[in-house]
């Protein structure tokens, strides 16, 4: 497996189940406050409609020239990962509240309990909420295994890293019974930003006739030092924000 | 027409996010380098640029509002 190759599993695999661990919550507040069953009918036919956009797009990618598939979708990929990243180095510096799956959860269940009486034989709340947010969490989880698998040239790879990552999740939630609070989602969103800004980055420059100085093993260089501006950024951020803080409590002494 | 909008403005959330300026900033340095490259010119360091500037840029730019 070449190093490309396993940046794009490392990559798909955090990415899909991060997502993975969000849709997770929204089904088991809604399976256990309200309806298994229908929970479970809103994931099944998530998945459905998940099958028919990689059917519709999947085919549709792989056809593209390589170039233009990749100033295309490394170019989404780039200013998809940015948004990830731009996100991540805000919560990391406290400028956006952190994501917590125990209070996901708890909002989830209040809402689901608020919605009315549970219908004995099919429960739409449980089946629409269910539905829409493993519909919602999929196509990210989608889009990033097709974008990575098209410009790799190996859906089949990529798809096999989401779908081990989504089984991983969903038996770790089904053990537990429980939302994952203790996977750190915060910290593995960081990382992902990074590696999606990196692989978009990268294929995006190439897609448009930019040459890499060392090919790819310039992704060797482009991960790490994003990496460190990402970090850099948000030291930078912490002392930025405590500074007028500081300062407050110099006078007040 | 109302499904449409609400579709589009999904897509647009989805993919353009927060900071719309970073999806130009990214179309733009992708078409530089482009004409660079076409014009001869190693122009591998075009992106890189305009990824760490576009980025401090938006993240700044909330930090300053909130400081």
């Amino acid at each position: 497996m070449s190093g490309t190759e396993v940046g794009l599993v490392v990559s798909v695999f955090i990415a899909c189940a991060v997502e993975a661990t969000e849709a997770l919550t929204i089904v088991l507040a809604v399976g256990a406050t309200r309806s298994w069953r229908s929970a479970m009918f809103g994931v099944g036919a998530a998945v459905l409609a998940l099958g028919a956009v990689i059917a519709a797009l999947g085919p549709a990618l792989t056809a593209l020239p390589i170039n233009v598939l990749r100033a295309v979708v490394g170019g989404l990929l780039l200013t998809f990962g940015l948004q990830w990243l731009r996100k991540a180095v805000l919560r990391a510096s406290g400028l956006k509240a952190l994501h917590d799956e125990s209070a996901a959860f708890a909002e989830e269940q209040r809402l689901a309990s608020s919605a009315g009486a549970v219908e004995a034989r099919f429960d739409g709340y449980s089946f629409l909420v269910s539905f829409k947010g493993s519909f919602l969490e999929g196509l990210e989880v989608v889009f990033i295994a097709l974008t990575f698998g098209a410009n790799q040239r190996d859906v089949p790879l990529a798809a096999a890293a989401a779908a081990a990552a989504v089984l991983v999740v969903v038996c770790a939630g089904y053990a537990l019974k429980a939302p994952l609070a203790r996977v750190p989602e915060n910290s593995l969103k960081f990382v992902v930003g990074v590696m999606l800004t990196s692989f978009g980055l990268f294929w995006g420059g190439e897609g448009v006739h930019a040459h890499w100085p060392g090919g790819e093993t310039a992704l060797l260089v482009i991960n790490p030092t994003l990496a460190l501006f990402a970090v850099g950024t948000v030291a930078s951020l912490r002392h930025y924000l405590q500074a007028p803080a500081a300062k407050s409590g110099v006078v007040n002494a | 027409m109302n499904r449409v909008r609400h579709l589009l403005q999904f897509l647009w959330d989805f993919v353009v996010g927060d900071d719309w300026r970073i999806a130009v900033a990214v179309a733009a340095a992708l078409v530089l380098t482009l004409v660079l490259s076409n014009d001869g010119v190693d122009a591998w360091w075009v992106l890189p640029l305009a990824v760490v500037g576009m980025l401090s840029l938006s993240i700044w730019g909330v930090a300053r509002k909130r400081g």
